[in-house]
Parts: C-alpha cells; sequence; structure tokens
C-alpha cells in the first residue's frame, strides 16, 4: 500500500501557498469553502488512489481533532 | 580634523577599538555642530561623493568607500545623534561579513549575541525549531543580534579612523540640483545655509528621505493595513538565545509575537497589535507593561527601556541610480521587519554601490558600471520584498480563507514535514545572488552548487603559512583570482602576469589541497591551504577551477582551466568595459 509523502514536495513551497492565499482574493467566505472544496476533489481525482486520499483524510481530521479549538 | 565629536574619552582622538574596551552609551552621545571652510567659501566647495544620511548605510557606504581605493567622502547628516532605541537588531551573515571587510565585524560580533536557531510555537504548544547555518566550517553565525546604535556606533568608530571620512551634523541637505557633471547641493545648518559641489551623491537617508522628496522621487508599494508594538526590556530570563515567535498565543490572542535577545540584558518584544489599535495608548506603560506581564508570567522583575508602536510598507523606488545621485538602504525600499531584511539590505547596496563609485571616480571604469547597481540592486530588492509580503501575509492573514489554511498549516506541522515547509514566520535574510547581472560571465562548463556566477562567495576555514585563517577574510576590496592547485602543482606562471596591465587590482590566490606542500610561490600570490576541502567542495572546485571574484566578494566568471584571455574579457565585463 502506497503511503502519504508529508514530507516537503513542492519546490517553491513559498509561491504555492501565496498562490493557494491568491485563489480566494475578494471571495466571500461562502465562495473561498465551495472553491476550496472544488479545488479538494481536482486534487483527489489527480492522486486517484483511493487509500492515499483516505489517509490523507484522516490525518486532516486528526489535526482538526487533536488541536483545543 | 574630523567634524564629529562626542564625549571623553572619544573626543579628538583616533583610536583603534579592541573588544575589551568598554563602548560608551552611543545612545546618549551628541555630535557637536561644527562650523566647515566649506561654509565660508565664495565658490560651492567640491566633494567627489557626498553620502547623505549617518545610518548603518550611509556610514557603511562611507567607511566602504575609504576602503575602496581610498575615495574622499564627505558623510552629512541632518541630526547630532546616532539611533535612538534598539531598531534594526539581527545581522545576518552576510551583513557580518561586510563589516568584517570593512574592519569592524570582530567587535559587532563580540559585543552582539549570535544566534542560528528560530522556534515557532501555535497557541500553548511548540510547533517546531529550525537552523539557519545548520553547517560548520564559516567565520560567522548564521546573525547576531545587536542594538542599532551599537552598530552605527561601531561603524562610526571605524569612520573615524580613516582620514578620508569627513562627518558634518547638524548639515541637512535642503536643496538639490544634479546635473550631467555632478551635483549642487544646498546644506542648511544652525548658521544657515551653503553649498556643496559633488561628482556624486550616495542617498541613504531613510524611509522619508528628503533627498527623494527634493528630486519629486517617489517609493511606491503596498502598505500594509497592521501595527506592531515593539517593546525592549531588560531583565535577567532564563530563555535561550533563540528566535521565538507565537501565533495566536494564550498570553495575547488572536496576534502574533516576536521574542529576541539582545545584548546588556535587553530583549526585544514584538507585538501584532490590529489595525485598530490606538498607537498613543498603546505606547503607555500601563498598557505595555502587562502585555509583558502576561508572556512572562509573574514574578519575572524587568524594566521598560524603550517602546516604540510601527506601522510598514513593502515599497521601492523605481530606480536607484538617478544620474549622478544613488539610493541605497530605505531611501530606495521598505520591507516589512520579518525576516531582518530591511538594515541587511542596505548594508548590501552600499557594498555593491561602493567599488564600482571608486573605479568610476578614479577613472578605470566608465560611468555605466553604476546602471549595473541597479540591475543588481532592484532584483534583490524585489527578492527581499517578495519574501517580506509573504511572510507578513502568513503572519497577518487578511481574509478568513487565509487564516483558516494558515491554522491548518500550524496544526499540521507538528507532525509533518510539508507543513513545517509553509510556516511563515519570517524568511530570514540571506543575501540575493546577483543571477542576471550583466557583470556576470556565464558559465561555459558544467559546476555543480550554490556558487554560481552572481552568488556571495562562501566562507570554509583555511591555512595561510603557519596559521588558521578563513578564506572571506583574504578576499574583498579588489577583484580576486582563486586558482585550485593539484597536490603536486606549482601555481602558474600565466596568474602572475594577469595582475598587471588592466590598472584594477587583482589579488591572486592559489588554494592547495590539505597537507600539500608546494614550493614557494612566485612573487604576488599567496598560497591558502584548503584544510579540510570545504573550499573545494562548496565551491565544487578541481584542480585547475579558478574563480574570479569582485570586490564585495561575488562571484563574477568561474572556469575549469586558468585561461588568462578569459579572466581578461571576464574582468572588463564586470567593470562595465565589455
Amino acid at each position: 500500500m502506497p503511503t502519504l509523502n508529508t514530507e516537503p514536495n513542492i519546490a517553491d513551497a513559498d509561491a504555492f501557498y501565496e498562490a493557494l492565499i491568491d485563489m480566494h482574493r475578494d471571495l466571500t467566505p461562502e465562495q473561498s469553502a465551495a472553491a476550496n472544496a472544488a479545488l479538494i476533489l481536482l486534487l483527489a481525482n489527480q492522486i486517484g488512489d483511493l487509500d492515499l486520499l483516505r489517509q490523507a483524510m484522516a490525518k486532516a481530521r486528526a489535526s482538526v481533532a487533536t488541536a483545543a479549538d | 580634523m574630523l567634524g564629529c565629536r562626542g564625549p571623553p574619552p572619544m573626543r579628538g582622538m583616533r583610536r583603534r577599538w579592541g573588544p575589551a574596551m568598554a563602548d560608551p552609551d552611543y545612545q546618549s552621545l551628541v555630535f557637536s555642530y561644527v562650523r566647515s571652510p566649506d561654509q565660508d567659501a565664495a565658490t560651492p566647495a567640491h566633494h567627489p561623493v557626498v553620502v547623505v544620511g549617518a545610518g548603518p548605510v550611509g556610514l557603511a557606504a562611507a567607511v566602504d568607500l575609504a576602503h575602496q581605493g581610498g575615495v574622499r567622502v564627505l558623510l552629512l547628516d541632518e541630526d547630532e545623534r546616532l539611533s535612538t532605541g534598539s531598531r534594526a537588531i539581527c545581522f545576518a551573515k552576510r551583513t557580518l561579513e561586510i563589516f568584517d571587510r570593512l574592519g569592524c565585524g570582530d567587535r559587532m560580533v563580540a559585543k552582539g549575541v549570535g544566534w542560528k536557531t528560530g522556534k515557532v510555537f501555535f497557541r500553548d504548544a511548540p510547533v517546531y525549531a529550525f537552523d539557519l547555518l545548520p553547517e560548520s566550517g564559516h567565520e560567522r553565525p548564521a546573525f547576531i543580534n545587536l542594538q542599532q546604535y551599537y552598530v552605527e556606533g561601531y561603524l562610526l568608530d571605524r569612520a573615524r579612523e580613516l582620514p578620508e571620512i569627513e562627518i558634518r551634523w547638524k548639515n541637512r541637505v535642503s536643496g538639490i540640483a544634479p546635473d550631467s557633471d555632478g551635483v549642487t547641493l544646498t546644506v542648511t545648518t544652525p548658521e544657515g545655509d551653503y553649498r556643496l559641489r559633488a561628482d556624486w551623491v550616495v542617498a541613504a537617508d531613510g524611509t522619508r528621505s528628503g533627498v527623494r522628496a527634493l528630486m519629486g522621487l517617489e517609493s511606491k508599494g503596498r502598505v500594509f493595513r497592521d501595527r506592531f508594538l515593539i517593546a525592549d526590556v531588560r531583565m535577567s530570563a532564563p530563555f535561550p538565545a533563540e528566535r521565538w515567535f507565537w501565533f495566536d498565543p494564550p498570553f495575547h490572542p488572536g496576534q502574533s509575537v516576536l521574542l529576541h535577545r539582545q545584548p546588556d540584558d535587553v530583549w526585544r518584544i514584538d507585538f501584532q497589535l490590529g489595525w485598530d489599535a490606538d498607537p498613543a495608548e498603546e505606547r503607555k506603560p500601563e498598557r505595555v507593561i502587562p502585555r509583558i506581564r502576561a508572556l512572562l508570567g509573574e514574578g519575572v522583575d524587568f524594566s521598560l527601556l524603550w517602546v516604540s508602536v510601527y506601522t510598514f510598507a513593502c515599497q521601492r523606488m523605481e530606480r536607484f541610480r538617478h544620474g549622478r545621485v544613488l539610493f541605497a538602504g530605505d531611501a530606495a525600499h521598505g520591507v516589512s521587519p520579518f525576516g531582518a531584511r530591511g538594515a541587511n539590505s542596505g548594508i548590501q547596496d552600499a557594498e555593491n554601490l561602493a567599488w564600482k563609485l571608486a573605479l568610476v571616480l578614479q577613472g578605470k571604469a566608465p560611468e555605466r558600471l553604476l546602471d549595473s547597481y541597479d540591475a543588481e540592486r532592484v532584483p534583490a530588492a524585489d527578492e527581499n520584498i517578495l519574501n517580506s509580503t509573504r511572510s507578513t501575509d502568513f503572519i497577518t492573514p487578511k481574509s478568513e480563507a487565509s487564516r483558516t489554511f494558515r491554522d491548518a498549516v500550524l496544526r499540521l506541522a507538528r507532525d509533518c514535514a510539508f507543513a513545517r515547509r509553509l510556516v511563515n514566520s519570517g524568511r530570514l535574510s540571506v543575501p540575493a545572488t546577483l543571477r542576471d547581472s550583466p557583470l556576470n560571465t556565464p558559465d561555459e562548463e558544467p559546476f555543480t552548487g550554490a556558487m554560481v556566477p552572481g552568488a556571495p562567495i562562501t566562507d570554509a576555514p583555511m591555512r595561510l603559512g603557519d596559521r588558521p585563517c578563513w578564506f572571506l577574510r583574504q578576499t574583498g576590496n579588489a577583484f580576486a583570482l582563486v586558482h585550485f592547485m593539484g597536490a603536486d602543482d606549482c601555481p602558474p606562471e600565466a596568474m602572475c602576469s594577469l595582475a598587471t596591465g588592466s590598472g584594477i587590482p587583482l589579488r591572486l590566490l592559489a588554494i592547495t589541497p590539505a597537507g600539500a606542500r608546494p614550493p614557494p610561490a612566485p612573487r604576488g600570490i599567496t598560497l591558502i591551504e584548503d584544510t579540510e576541502g570545504l573550499l573545494a567542495a562548496r565551491l565544487d572546485a578541481r584542480p585547475g577551477t579558478t574563480y574570479l571574484l569582485r570586490p564585495d566578494q561575488h562571484v563574477c566568471a568561474r572556469w575549469r582551466h586558468l585561461d588568462p584571455p578569459r579572466v581578461r574579457a571576464a574582468m572588463a565585463r564586470a567593470t562595465g568595459h565589455a
């Protein structure tokens, strides 16, 4: 089973992050949430491997569950 | 006779400073205005270079010019004091290397607090730590923290040792008339106005540059709608010499906090306040002290030394060269404080400019060499502005979506390395690699590693004769040809022929591998042993490899073999002749 890569994998991480935040410029919070959902679906389709996606989902959920929000 | 004076023991004396000598209280020094004979001259007195502004950048520019073949410099400052308050405190490795070249690095490092580790906290827990200089074999640390008034004081002490430099306090430039041959300045003093004639003017007069305003020029960019509180406190605290950064800590919810250690048991604390904060209110001790108390906890005694509330903009002038007037430092460009890219980049401006201006003044390079100041330092400013803007956007998210992503990154950062790479509490100052400089000669042979043409050359431990030394100390203030030899090689005679002819000084360095015992070098060539092989490794060098370094220690060309005609062509290119 493939393992989720949590090591740095984007050559210019700061440029990626800037583009990600730019994607939301001038959007309402509702639009931002919808754009994020669309982005996740697109990226999930690109990854394609359901095992990897399940690992990513588990990691994402755990990050919220363990942080005392 | 120098035009600047301070209280005893400095009055009227030129002295060499050692680390053991006690420092004066630089913040309290007052430099008297002294009338200059120029003020009584019938026609405006002529000066090759007038530097405006005796801050870190103006002082560094003046000292550097004096080092570049003894250029005579007049330094004007509208004030009579050095920096009040600690202001810029983080001085990067590259800046320390420049200070070494200027002859005051040892004092800075002896006084400063060296550090290389940064720790990031999110809410009540540590997220991760980073190391800014993970490898050894460098003379200087990643950073020192040192109050700006010490940096200015040490640069000033150095300037006073140099007979080429004259400083005039309470001399404000109130008029400027550039033409094709020079600049006529009107200078306002407590005793009225007088005029000066300069071949060149370096405007290092800060964010609100008077010279820039007089010339009708602007520095434009993005103003950030946020306010920050700086507090310097004196205390005995158990924290290590590290940079600590909190996102949304329990003691200052919803905002960021930065803690830095300075010399003299002084600590810098930086609180994000938000745009709606009232600067006048926030400066009051009754507002500041509870914020600090919340961070330190009860039972820690401290005294408040200096408080400031600031905003910032990321901006720059369209061009830094305007004919005979050259802008440097905050006058030319501005960044947020996150990343320590303000003073550090300004001092890099000064060093980029000094050797070029000296060669032009000495008639050894055409005026167009100064266009390369613009071509090199504008992209460097853009790199600093980009990094500084990204850090600021991460630290102070401007939208709900941005804050959601930031907090998600911080939550993931505890156990995902990729997310740690995204956490941005400031990308700390590293010197720009001048990749696209017109002064570079492109590689014709393959090389690997970071020392590409345009890069500031790296340091390495070496041996000169019987004594250990550092590579960077053997370079700078002149061009240097660095030739790597094999174990059984002799320095090539061809090197010697390169040292003469162009009129531009060229230092010849032959690098021997560890343990080699070469015969005595021909006159004019300095043999240096690469004791740990680190220089060759860092420069991807093999026997025969030859680097040409500029007076500011940047690589301008490199080859796998020493070929005098190619070296001459690269020298011509690097001095604006080609």
